[in-house]
């Protein structure tokens, strides 16, 4: 038995279909001890509404379409502010994994870029912007781009040289090299990136729209405290829990799909 | 665990057949046309690392398809020699030569670590070794031919995170094979296995030299190793040639027989020697 066997082994035997539902019994059981707090009148309905409460109002907003038009905003901008940010993070960390020059060139001024909060952007950005579409895109984008542009640029950065050398002996072209050697070696790398990307985009997401935006998740909650309706803070905080979950599903399942070969993607 | 119970298995055929690599080597000499190995020159080689010169003058020559191994202390130059013959480093001085033109697919090279590609199957690694033919039609009917050679076949769809430390080096060593190489440079194949893995490792390159001719250098720590394998053992001491011994025992080779450890013993004393003077 190898030793990666042995550490895929040590993660237990992989769970059954079935014993899927284990992770669900924690979030079940807090809203059912919620429930009941609420319920019994421990916890006030205006400190925090009962989950029954919390689904009602959500039924509510289903109904009317603001809530299936607020999601669908949010979920567009950050989808092409990962887009955008993410692909020229990206293109910088390849760039700059693979030419000493180009990391020569920008990797200083982008290490400086990096230690600004891209959050205390947002007086400027809004200067800059407006309150329009490109002020969130841009945020997002920026937010984005340092996790992958770093996870890129390590990634390459530690490919084994001598699966490189390998690849020379055997006569591979340089853009064979990258394609065979240097992108898969990277890959596991930035899809840690990837990740860490997600939790931010959600992040810049909910601050930029709360602070500067006439539509989306964040601005739902911005008006529903206004008006005193606590439920909807409370319904539209849970639905960012629920789309960064499934966004870290999706990330995971693409994970395993492009990563079948890693050990620890491997089925036992 | 079931791996360690049978690890041996592939190799018992070459332990069968004891004449088999004797037999190969006369039709191989029967044969008018010239052996498929390539000969070796080198002339007044050097090679340093700054101020270090770790090769200082080398001159040798390999008759084609014989089979050699390098042997000397940690840090004597003899895998910088490799490297050289290889086309892995520049050369300071001095020529290596091959007896005419070379492809690069005729020289091949086998590391200690297998060095596979983890993201890539058993025999698309093993398609890797075909160089410039990796894209032909024929690829993956070579590659298997060659996985069938050391005794993979079966794991042809593995990734090689699932194979043992002896498989790994048997698909590097199917890669090596592939291209049908006439020089073939071992940097100590063996030195990361076990005792046994390493006794099974050596039948197989022993059996695979017998039938392909190819002219192997061996560049190992292990002397018993070498005496076992080599048809000539250099010891290189100081960037030097010191000893070029000859070794004149019929294959297949007992291990542990009385000539083979007589030589060993010969060869350790020279190599001891020189680490207890001065």
């Amino acid at each position: 038995m190898s030793l990666t066997e042995s550490i895929a082994r040590l993660r237990g035997p992989r769970l059954p279909r079935a014993d899927g539902l284990i992770p669900w019994i924690v979030p079940a059981a807090i809203v059912l001890i919620w429930q009941v707090a609420c319920a019994t009148g421990f916890v006030p309905a205006r400190v925090l509404p009962a989950p029954s409460d919390v689904a009602l109002a959500g039924w509510k907003l289903l109904l009317s379409g603001e809530l299936a038009r607020n999601i669908w905003v949010s979920f567009w901008r950050a989808s092409a502010g990962l887009l955008v940010g993410g692909g020229i993070g990206f293109a910088f960390g390849l760039a700059n994994g693979l030419s000493q020059l180009s990391s020569k060139l920008t990797d200083t001024t982008l290490q400086m870029v990096r230690n600004i909060p891209h959050l205390a952007l947002i007086p400027l950005v809004i200067l800059w912007f407006g309150i329009d579409e490109s002020a969130k895109l841009f945020l997002v984008a920026l937010g984005v781009f340092f996790p992958i542009y770093l996870n890129t640029l390590h990634g390459i950065r530690t490919v084994d040289p001598q699966l490189i050398e390998m690849g020379r002996i055997y006569g591979m072209s340089d853009p064979e090299l990258f394609r065979r050697v240097i992108f898969p070696g990277a890959l596991p790398s930035i899809f840690v990136g990837l990740r860490f990307a997600l939790g931010i985009m959600w992040l810049t997401l909910i601050v930029a729209e709360a602070i500067a935006a006439s539509s989306g998740l964040g601005y739902m909650a911005m008006q529903a405290r206004e008006f005193m309706q606590i439920d909807v803070v409370v319904l539209s905080i849970l639905i960012y829990a629920l789309l960064g979950k499934l966004a870290d599903s999706a990330s995971r399942a693409l994970e395993r799909l492009t990563l079948s070969w890693h050990p620890a993607f491997q089925k036992h | 665990m079931q791996e360690a119970l049978h690890f041996g298995l592939p190799d018992a055929e070459a332990v069968g057949r004891v004449d088999y690599i004797e037999q190969a080597r006369r039709l191989r000499r029967a044969s008018s046309a010239s052996s498929h190995g390539l000969p070796l020159t080198i002339r007044a080689l050097r090679k340093s690392f700054g101020d270090n010169e770790v090769l200082r003058g080398i001159d040798l020559h390999v008759p084609a398809g014989q089979f050699v191994a390098i042997v000397g202390r940690s840090g004597c130059g003899k895998s910088t020699l490799l490297r050289l013959i290889a086309g892995l480093e520049s050369i300071d001085a001095g020529t290596v030569s091959f007896g005419g033109e070379t492809q690069p697919e005729d020289i091949r090279v086998m590391f200690q670590e297998p060095r596979l590609l983890p993201w890539a199957r058993v025999i698309s690694n093993v398609e890797v070794g075909l160089g410039r033919d990796r894209a032909s039609v024929g690829a993956s009917a070579r590659a298997e031919k060659a996985l069938i050679e050391v005794g993979l076949r079966d794991k042809r769809v593995e990734w090689p995170a699932a194979l043992s430390g002896g498989q790994k080096q048997r698909v590097a060593l199917a890669r090596a094979l592939v291209s049908d190489p006439r020089v073939l440079a071992f940097d100590e194949p063996l030195g990361a296995l076990d005792a046994l893995t390493r006794i099974s490792m050596q039948r197989l390159l022993e059996r695979v030299w017998g039938e392909q001719a190819f002219t192997a250098i061996l560049v190992t720590h292990d002397v018993s190793e070498a005496v076992t394998l080599a048809d000539r053992i250099l010891v290189i001491e100081d960037g030097r040639i010191a000893h070029d011994v000859t070794v004149d025992i019929r294959r297949p080779r007992e291990r542990g027989s009385a000539d083979l450890a007589a030589l060993e013993g010969s060869i350790l004393r020279h190599l001891l020697n020189t680490a207890d003077s001065p």
